[in-house]
């Protein structure tokens, strides 16, 4: 043992010296067992985004795509679907979608990016049954309107923008997922909106 | 020839001085009444969930594919697979009726009132790793209840603004739930929780045996030793342990062993628990549909929730909190808040004295406002959230905060009664 006198401001810079080093080892520790939480490659590629062809759709026709397990409606609205839009309003629940069910972009009255190409997740928000689609005999659930979705579990409407009809079951107007079109609107990508098709 | 085995442990690890510590001479009021059975059950139930717990892992599959299968195969072909698995389940409810109702006795006697603050904090911090572990836990049956409550309490987390929608994906590993989240809850249900679990018991002791027991007068029994001898002290007759007479600078008083005059009073509270502990097991081990709830006798399908999704009874109370606010955030924060403010209720208390026996009528008022908007949100948190019963659920979540806004301003000034010299 030497007898020097003990050199307290060095002593104390190689505590904090130790100590810090220490601590950022462990939060470098830290990163793998916390990313390991995040979706795993297998659950990114099963929840990816899909794409669809559009170009051939015909106007009032409805084709789903399946995304993330659950079904996608495309539909292409006709003019007169759309004219019925701001008709039935006084009967929605919820016309001006002010309920966060859909991406920024589609909070307007037809909900979607384009006025008659209509994309939604086409499962009731009741009780997750997925509602029949009636391009002509809607009117027999809503009077004097043509077309819309009627849930056939417990007698949920939706009109032609997926925004529920007061009075159902349903609280929530249908959700609307990201998604994004191609520059001359012939493919549709589902389940992201940035980037490029 | 065991006295030289004994003397050759102790001379290497100090097991008898350890148990003379906190057991044959830790000196416990001699007043407890039955309010004081809940500490030692509570820690007979968590005895309960690890020995059953370790059992079923035996046979459990924790898969989406496996887990509600395998919980039927235990419950089916495993020889009394269905006992292990009633007494887990039945063992969770009875850990919360424990709990809730040993957190009742503390803030009856002033229990986490100073010096016991920081016992207090551990028995809430050990709440919150009881509520957590019971949330997992009920995932892993897989059943329509287990995933779609799971839906509904991560999606509470969702509301925080900014990271809501990456910290429930972080918490699920998927974009639904599903597999990864039921194994991760599997491997935090029955290794890490638990493990914290028994550490924070642990502390949550050592912090009491430190600071001693209350008791329903909440008088102290270690006073400063004056010298002069205390008349009729039951204490006189036994030894305690040096550590709490500190060399005869403190005297204690009214206290006697907690070996074997404690050990042998919690045997009749056991068998008392027992008694109505079987009684659930063997007679109703669905407790109606609320111990084990009718739609998680179907497996989890992610494509139908069921007509009515309400959490186990025991988070019913914090469950209708959330569902009284209009706003989801604001309904996440009033629920988090109904908790932290039970955490907070030693510094929100200013009153000198502990015990209601001797604090104001007002205070006595206060504490049934409590219990009853306690039970009453607990009621509501299983009904359907029609007008009227949300309209019941604000007026009783106003009056469960009331009763730390009230306690805060009388406390304060509060007109007590004399408190006695001596345990009654």
């Amino acid at each position: 043992m030497s007898n020097a006198p003990v050199d307290h401001g060095r002593r104390r810079f190689l505590t904090i010296a130790t100590s810090v080093v220490g601590g950022v080892g462990a939060v470098g520790v830290a990163v793998p067992f916390i990313a390991s939480w995040n979706p795993s490659e297998k659950a990114k590629q099963a929840g990816a985004a899909v794409t669809a062809n559009i170009s051939k759709l015909e106007p009032g026709q409805l084709i789903r795509v399946e995304w993330r397990g659950k079904p996608v409606w495309v539909v292409k609205r006709t003019p007169e679907m759309l004219e019925t839009l701001t008709k039935v309003e006084p009967n929605l629940r919820d016309p001006g979608s002010e309920d966060p069910q859909q991406p920024d972009y589609a909070k307007n009255q037809h909900r979607s990016k384009k006025p008659e190409l209509f994309v939604a997740v086409g499962i009731c928000t009741h009780l997750g049954c997925s509602p029949t689609y009636k391009m002509n005999d809607f009117d027999a659930h809503v009077e004097g309107i043509a077309s819309g979705f009627f849930c056939p579990c417990h007698g949920s409407t939706y009109d032609m923008a997926g925004r529920v009809f007061a009075g159902v079951p349903a609280p929530k107007n249908l959700m609307i997922p990201p998604y994004m079109l191609s520059e001359n609107d012939t493919v549709l990508l589902i389940g992201a909106d940035e980037g490029t098709v | 020839m065991f006295k030289n085995l004994m003397s050759w442990i102790e001379y290497r690890m100090p097991f008898m001085e350890k148990m003379n510590l906190h057991v044959m001479q830790y000196p416990a009021p001699k007043n407890f009444n039955f309010w004081y059975f809940f500490g030692s059950l509570a820690m007979l139930v968590l005895v309960n969930q690890i020995l059953t717990g370790i059992w079923l892992t035996m046979n459990f599959e924790p898969s989406a594919e496996r887990a509600f299968a395998s919980v039927e195969y235990i419950m089916r072909d495993v020889d009394y697979g269905w006992l292990l698995r009633y007494m887990h389940s039945t063992g969770a409810s009875a850990f919360f009726v424990v709990v809730y109702l040993h957190m009742l006795r503390g803030m009856m006697y002033g229990s986490y009132q100073k010096p016991r603050e920081l016992l207090w904090i551990f028995g809430m911090l050990i709440f919150l790793v009881l509520m957590a572990e019971a949330f997992m836990g009920y995932l892993l049956p897989w059943g329509q209840m287990s995933f779609w409550g799971a839906q509904v309490i991560i999606s509470i987390f969702g509301v925080i603004p900014g990271i809501g929608e990456d910290l429930t994906l972080w918490i699920r590993g998927d974009y639904v739930i599903s597999g990864a989240t039921l194994n991760r809850f599997f491997a935090l249900h029955v290794i890490a929780l638990p493990l914290v679990l028994v550490i924070l018991v642990f502390l949550h002791i050592i912090a009491l045996h430190e600071v001693g027991s209350n008791n329903p007068d909440g008088i102290d029994v270690k006073r400063p030793n004056d010298g002069q001898p205390v008349e009729n002290n039951v204490s006189d007759k036994f030894t305690f342990h040096e550590y709490f007479t500190k060399g005869g600078k403190k005297i204690i008083v009214d206290a006697i062993p907690f070996h074997p005059y404690y050990t042998v009073k919690d045997i009749v509270g056991v068998v008392g628990f027992l008694l109505v502990f079987c009684g659930v097991i063997f007679f109703a081990p669905e407790g109606g549909g609320f111990l084990l709830e009718p739609p998680n006798f179907e497996p989890a399908n992610p494509m139908k929730t069921p007509d009515h999704i309400a959490p186990v009874w025991y988070f019913t109370p914090f469950y209708a909190i959330l569902r009284a606010v209009p706003d989801q955030l604001f309904g996440a924060i009033f629920m988090f808040l109904a908790i932290i403010f039970l955490a907070l209720l030693p510094w929100l208390d200013r009153c000198p004295v502990r015990s209601m026996r001797y604090r104001s009528a007002l205070h006595k008022w206060n504490l049934v406002n409590f219990c009853i908007s306690f039970v009453v949100l607990g009621v509501l948190g299983v009904l359907p959230a029609t007008p009227t019963y949300t309209l019941l659920a604000q007026i009783f979540s106003f009056t469960y905060f009331a009763f730390f806004g009230l306690l805060w301003l009388y406390s304060k000034n509060e007109k007590t009664k004399p408190l006695p010299v001596r345990l009654t």
